[in-house]
């Protein structure tokens, strides 16, 4: 099943996406299937692995955290792949930074993203005024570009970036890094209102700051198709490192409870 | 064509490789700047701070003991380190905090590795009552503490920066995770010739005034322009800074010295142009020093300011062009072209300046005594002695 596909099928049942983040290769590359197959089994509709790079700039200190802890714990690219490759039943996505992409070359990174299974490439540090190289492999090897909207975006850009969209939209709620808070950004639901009047079909999915239940609820009941959730399951993996069981057990039980709150 | 073209690149190099957040930030800084370059009451008032409060025009001083001891060409010393702060830094910190103040930004933030570029911020901030931030990897909170205590002084608060390396990367991570968050009031204020477009513009704008006087006092003494130029290549504000303004002048060959540390074959060194291997990395494409995978190597070098694994997209392209010729100068190296000016000129460089002081060490005597050779004396060594006496054994 494909991202298109899967925004599609959850329509019919009038249902959010939970789209589930978590570094690969936290704490080891070892752990990564099993990670990602207690997500799935607690209810994920989309999984999204990053691919960690060394300088994060769009990620809080968690995410920053478990990118180092899979670097050091020998992640990389080769890894990565034969990683995902491995990991099936939902549509996968991988974040990762431009520099990564670039150095194992545009083409070759597309092709191993369809070679293995990887519907959609989320690249925080790539604008769409630079990602013409990158949408061309992209289409050669039929994987989705998936771009980032901002509460700073401008209507001329979201048009421009709209114009190059595919799988579904990464809507940024905050002026700010990856992490979680307490309380849902203000600034979500008048972007979504603006986005929505041009998006078309075009899935919107949620992002940055999306941690509990009642953050879901709010961001489908206020018209996204999905909510990105990352920094919440990548701290149950950080406090539980050393007990596997436990950190398999909470995070498929988290997942099961923020996928609850995608239904209407 | 004058150079950035209008998606900022230098040929293949520099771009906005940014967040989406910070796109329209970068797009409204850049219509800024565009207009205050040339309004006139803005130039008239970075003028005035430039020559009455930073101390410019700075001297183009012959370094006549120097000369006559390596016995070869005339090296000429353009003295940045006597502006106020004790570098170049401040040309740029002026120019910047100017703009954020028209811009109507309140709060302004830097990263710093050596602590020049922080504290030129915090002298530009507290003479123009900004509130100024400073990031600093915990690594060079320590080696430079001198410098982290004249911020404080100045009001400005240092934000210890513990992530990767604990350098001046991580400090630059830090400033743009803070920029990403603050964008309403805050104003990023970068301290090289990098980043995305359109900063390495900006600060070049704001550095050639260094290369425009020099030409200026060398066709005065000389009458003639000089045969040779060198300047530390960290970010590489300086030596943009100096070198814009002769690029045109084909027969003045132009030399970027970079931190070659323990010796680039070891692996433990900062010179991105040297050994440096094209890709992203805060915001622009440029040289850096990586893996095959493409993460990011930890540089070194004796001297903080030098220590970073990239360098500005236009110093990238410039040696591309073969334009400016990338050479590399050792810890060691360094460290004795310390002792050699400080001893012979009574002037002591920078660690950074050093390299570049070192250089000139190293060519000039196969120079004739009528060819000049110019070294951006950056800054002064003030700030590095603790470091020189470790290097030297000395227990201060």
């Amino acid at each position: 099943m494909n991202l298109k596909e899967r925004f599609t099928e959850l329509k019919k049942k009038k249902e959010g996406a939970l789209i589930g983040f978590v570094t690969a290769g936290d704490p080891t590359p070892d752990d990564t299937k099993d990670i990602a197959e207690a997500l799935i089994k607690g209810g994920i509709d989309i999984l999204e692995l990053g691919l960690p790079f060394s300088d994060p700039i769009a990620d809080g200190p968690v995410i920053q955290k478990a990118g180092d802890r899979a670097l050091r714990a020998g992640m990389d690219p080769d890894k990565f792949f034969e990683i995902a490759g491995n990991i099936d039943g939902v549509p996968k996505v991988v974040l990762t930074y431009y520099n990564i992409v670039l150095q194992r070359g545009l083409d070759r990174f597309c092709a191993d993203c369809s070679k293995t299974g990887i519907d959609g490439i989320v690249v925080p540090d790539l604008p769409v005024e630079e990602a013409e190289p990158l949408l061309k492999a992209c289409r050669k090897h039929q994987v989705c570009l998936i771009s980032l909207a901002a509460p700073t975006t401008t209507d001329s850009r979201l048009e421009k970036i709209l114009g190059s969209a595919d799988g579904f939209l990464y809507v940024v709620s905050v002026t700010g890094v990856t992490g979680a808070r307490k309380e849902l950004s203000s600034q979500i639901k008048p972007l979504l209102k603006r986005i929505k009047k041009v998006s078309g079909d075009l899935p919107l999915a949620v992002g940055f700051g999306i941690s509990k239940p009642e953050h879901v609820r709010e961001v489908i009941g206020a018209g996204a198709d999905g909510a990105i959730v990352g920094s919440a399951f990548v701290k149950i993996i950080e406090e539980n490192a050393s007990d596997k069981k436990a950190m398999h057990r909470l995070l498929k039980d988290y997942a099961a409870e923020l996928k609850a709150a995608t239904r209407h | 064509m004058e150079l950035p073209d209008s998606m900022g690149k230098y040929g293949l190099y520099g771009g906005r490789f940014a967040p989406e957040v910070l796109m329209p930030a970068l797009a409204e800084l850049e219509k800024s700047f565009q207009k205050y370059s040339k309004d006139t009451e803005f130039q008239k008032e970075l003028a005035y701070y430039l020559k009455e409060f930073a101390g410019r025009p700075t001297p183009l001083y012959y370094a006549k003991n120097l000369s006559e001891k390596l016995g070869g060409g005339k090296i000429y010393l353009k003295r940045e380190d006597l502006v106020h702060g004790g570098a170049h830094k401040l040309n740029n910190t002026l120019g910047q905090a100017l703009l954020a103040k028209r811009m109507g930004k309140t709060r302004v933030i830097a990263e710093t590795g050596a602590g020049q570029h922080g504290v030129a911020t915090a002298i530009a901030a507290a003479t123009l009552g900004l509130k100024c931030e400073v990031y600093m990897g915990t690594e060079d909170t320590f080696r430079q503490k001198l410098n982290v205590f004249r911020m404080n002084l100045m009001d400005a608060r240092v934000i210890p920066v513990e992530s990767g390396s604990k350098t001046l990367k991580d400090a630059t991570n830090e400033a743009m995770r803070d920029w990403i968050s603050n964008i309403d009031d805050t104003y990023y204020l970068i301290g090289s010739v990098m980043g995305p477009h359109p900063y390495p513009l900006i600060v070049r704008e704001f550095q050639k005034v260094i290369g425009e006087e020099a030409k200026r006092q060398v066709l005065e003494k000389e009458g003639r322009l000089p045969d040779a130029i060198m300047a530390c290549v960290g970010g590489g504000s300086n030596a943009i800074g100096i070198f814009h303004e002769f690029l045109k002048d084909k027969d003045v060959d132009l030399y970027g010295v970079e931190a070659g540390g323990k010796g680039v074959e070891t692996g433990e060194h900062g010179a991105a142009l040297c050994a440096g291997t094209d890709g992203v990395l805060h915001g622009m494409y440029s040289k850096l020093l990586q893996d095959r995978f493409g993460q990011i190597k930890v540089s070194y070098s004796i001297s903080a300011g030098l220590d970073y694994p990239g360098v500005g997209p236009e110093l990238a392209y410039l040696a591309g062009e073969k334009r400016i010729k990338p050479v590399s100068i050792t810890d060691a190296e360094a460290l004795e072209a310390f002792k050699i000016l400080s001893r012979t000129e009574g002037i002591m460089p920078a660690l950074e300046s050093s390299h570049a002081v070192a250089h000139a060490i190293k060519i000039a005597p196969e120079m004739k005594k009528d060819e000049t050779i110019i070294v951006n004396l950056s800054g002064r060594g003030d700030k590095d002695v603790f470091t020189v006496a470790e290097a030297l054994g000395v227990n201060l």
